[in-house]
């Protein structure tokens, strides 16, 4: 199909689904004027009954619990895929590329900064996740962002603890795999699945909420540890033919 | 006034649909993807907004007080989550692409067949 015909196709096509867009939009009720229960009965209930007082991550860890589950299997699918899709195929026309050691002190500074605070940033954003704004999913992407700045102030060499599937791939299934437990110890307590059977402590602190604390933990670790596997994926096949140089240096 | 988030949903649908067909790069057909993936956050968001609500989290604040739904909040998450698998497929599919046929233009790949 040339480019041409493509875009006389497209265009037309586009204008009429921005037709019914405009039509549907008009049917919907006005900005802020929100008719759903759901979110009306979560905002009463969920503060009473789970002690967590972020309603959101309740929503996520608890209410719909097994959805979130789903979710991080998602993520787990997501980097199998991409490791099956990135194997290393006896290396064939692979270009060698050349990289300079960066020199710049001041990148270097602003680095160790981002460094320490995303780390701090995303362990308090999943250490509190339940309680204030946060959780295991953006805390979890905060902390891999922190830890990916390593690679890009230092050297690969000094990433490479990071990208080791040794220490990654047990630390995934201890995510993925936490989670599936604290579910089955509902199961096996003779409870349904991922019912919520830890003492719901005291509202606002970190002592609450009962098994969304884990769960919540479990996403982070799952998370971060996912989003390293990638970036160590996508390294793997840009940097390996560097390393002897790097070694080098 | 009142439709315009629904309208900026709407708009960044188009446009990264738009982004996506006519795209000339695998890695710029993964961002435009991202930009109409991003529609159905504002979608969501807009869907769940209360009016003078405040965020769902009740952290010092009297339990009561008006707030937005935290269902859609939770469901943008797993949207959230969905978009970032996405394009780490398709950057994948693209280094392949790149690997075995020295392009990353579809159209050109598209000609190579194989």
């Amino acid at each position: 199909m040339t480019r041409r015909l493509r875009l006389a196709l497209l265009v037309p096509s586009l204008l009429g689904l921005g037709a019914l867009f405009a039509w549907s939009i008009t049917g919907l009720p006005r900005f802020g004027d929100y008719r759903g229960p759901y979110g009306y009965v979560l905002n009463q209930i969920v503060v009473p009954l789970r002690h967590s007082t972020n309603v959101v991550m309740g929503t996520t860890f608890d209410v719909r619990g097994v959805d979130t589950m789903g979710e991080e299997f998602i993520l787990y699918a997501a980097v199998l895929g991409v490791t099956l899709l990135l194997r290393d195929e006896a290396g064939g026309g692979r270009v060698e590329r050349r990289t300079r050691r960066l020199r710049s002190d001041a990148v270097r500074l602003v680095g160790v900064v981002l460094i320490g605070g995303g780390l701090l940033v995303g362990l308090w954003l999943v250490a509190f996740g339940y309680i204030t704004p946060g959780g295991g999913f953006p805390g979890g992407v905060v902390l891999a962002g922190a830890i990916l700045v390593l690679y890009l102030i230092g050297s690969h060499r000094d990433y490479r603890p990071f990208r080791n599937e040794h220490v990654l791939d047990p630390l995934e299934g201890i995510g993925a795999g936490g989670y599936v437990v604290t579910g089955l110890a509902a199961l096996v307590s003779g409870m349904p699945f991922l019912t919520n059977l830890f003492g719901y402590g005291q509202t606002g602190t970190l002592a609450s909420a009962g098994s969304i604390g884990i769960l919540n933990g479990a996403a982070g670790i799952a998370v971060t540890v996912a989003l390293l596997l990638l970036f160590a994926e996508f390294l793997q096949t840009y940097v390996v033919p560097l390393e002897p140089e790097d070694a080098a240096s | 006034m009142s439709y315009l988030p629904y309208a900026v949903a709407a708009w960044l649908c188009l446009v990264g649909l738009f982004g996506v067909a006519t795209s000339r790069n695998l890695i710029h057909l993964a961002i435009c993807l991202t930009v109409t993936q991003s529609s159905s956050y504002v979608l969501l968001l807009a869907v769940g907004y209360v009016k003078h609500g405040r965020a769902p989290i009740f952290k010092g604040i009297k339990l009561g007080t008006p707030a937005v739904d935290p269902v859609v909040q939770a469901l943008t998450l797993t949207d959230v989550v969905v978009s970032v698998v996405v394009v780490a497929l398709i950057l994948a599919l693209a280094l392949d692409a790149h690997r075995l046929s020295g392009t990353v233009d579809p159209d050109e790949i598209a000609d190579i067949s194989g």
